[in-house]
């Protein structure tokens, strides 16, 4: 019996962790890169419409967007329920478009002013009526690529 | 004899490290915004008369605020926009209603016949922007099919596996012509 007990103290080494930090700041790395912040804080409803034949919106720097949709249930009392346009962080109405427009080119460098698209987010409920007067306001500040934000739809 | 530095103990980098990682995780949002990109006509004075088309050459789609859809003054199921679509822009009996073609020469592929079809599209106030975006898609999904069919017939591959000039080619062999109707201002809202 006494044969097969082993002799001496046989302790598991502790788990080396010197190569944790390495792993988690590859982690870190990964996140860190592929992240964008929310910049704006929706204050309307935005569920988007699915369609079929949809691409990804290159070139982020280049999208300015532009929120349709009912406000959302806290901003219901002060905005009512009717669908507003958001910009930024404000609701705005059809005469602000073509500011908004402006501020947007101003903002970017020459040679890109003429390629800034403009992503309508417009939630599926909306009825058209406020879409076609936000593309006529877009059309006369000469904005004139548009992109209708829709998500890919799965396949039935 | 220099003297010995003392290590720095570097237990709480992992700390750190987690900590920030963390906050990125929370902060990330992946989801890349896509959807369907046009190019809006430039904006026209009320007082510029549209050009004048044959009616063969026109699609007259129309979506009321019931979101019914009327292709030429009959309702249709959204679905069938799409082969009434292609339908309309291959033409391929040379059907006297529907749309004419010319001939133009193209950059890699030669003289070829080219349909003068335009769809014209117009909506109600009232329209679904849902229902709107159906329908898009359906004519969509029409033009890049006969892109496809096209694609096929000439190079053997569809239009998505083809060079960027290839490409460029067949998209002027299949011009995408979607007409949106100026809309109309009714009175007394």
């Amino acid at each position: 019996m006494a044969k097969f007990k082993k002799s001496g103290k046989r302790e598991t080494p502790a788990i080396s962790t010197a190569s944790l930090p390495d792993v988690v700041f590859m982690l870190l790395f990964f996140f860190m890169v592929s992240t964008t912040m929310r910049e704006v804080t929706l204050m309307v409803q935005n569920s988007l419409p699915q369609a079929t034949q949809v691409a990804k919106l290159e070139k982020k720097a280049l999208v300015s967007n532009i929120y349709v949709g009912k406000p959302i249930p806290a901003y219901q009392k002060a905005y009512g329920s009717e669908p507003r346009i958001q910009l930024n962080d404000k609701f705005a109405n059809l005469e602000d478009i073509v500011t908004f427009v402006v501020a947007e080119r101003e903002a970017r460098n020459e040679e890109d002013r003429n390629s800034i698209t403009n992503n309508l987010k417009v939630n599926s409920e909306t009825t058209m009526g406020i879409v076609t007067d936000i593309k006529q306001e877009l059309r006369k500040a000469n904005s004139l690529r548009i992109n209708y934000g829709a998500k890919q739809k799965v396949s039935y | 004899m220099a003297k010995k530095i003392p290590e720095i103990n570097a237990s709480s980098t992992a700390d750190i490290a987690f900590l920030l990682l963390i906050f990125f995780l929370v902060t990330t949002t992946m989801n890349v915004d896509s959807g369907m990109f046009r190019r809006l006509p430039p904006f026209q004075p009320d007082n510029t008369e549209a050009p004048k088309i044959a009616k063969r050459n026109i699609l007259q789609l129309l979506v009321n605020r019931y979101n019914d859809v009327l292709l030429d003054g009959e309702e249709i199921d959204v679905k069938m926009v799409k082969p009434r679509t292609i339908e309309f822009l291959l033409n391929a009996n040379d059907d006297p209603t529907l749309p004419e073609k010319t001939e133009k020469e193209i950059n890699l592929l030669g003289v070829v016949e080219i349909s003068k079809g335009i769809v014209s599209l117009r909506n109600d106030v009232g329209t679904s922007y849902e229902t709107y975006i159906a329908v898009q898609d359906q004519l969509a999904m029409a033009f890049n099919e006969v892109r496809d069919m096209k694609a096929m017939s000439r190079f053997g591959k569809k239009y998505l596996n083809l060079t960027g000039e290839q490409q460029e080619a067949i998209k002027n062999w299949v011009p995408m012509q979607i007409s949106e109707a100026e809309p109309k201002k009714v009175k007394g809202k």
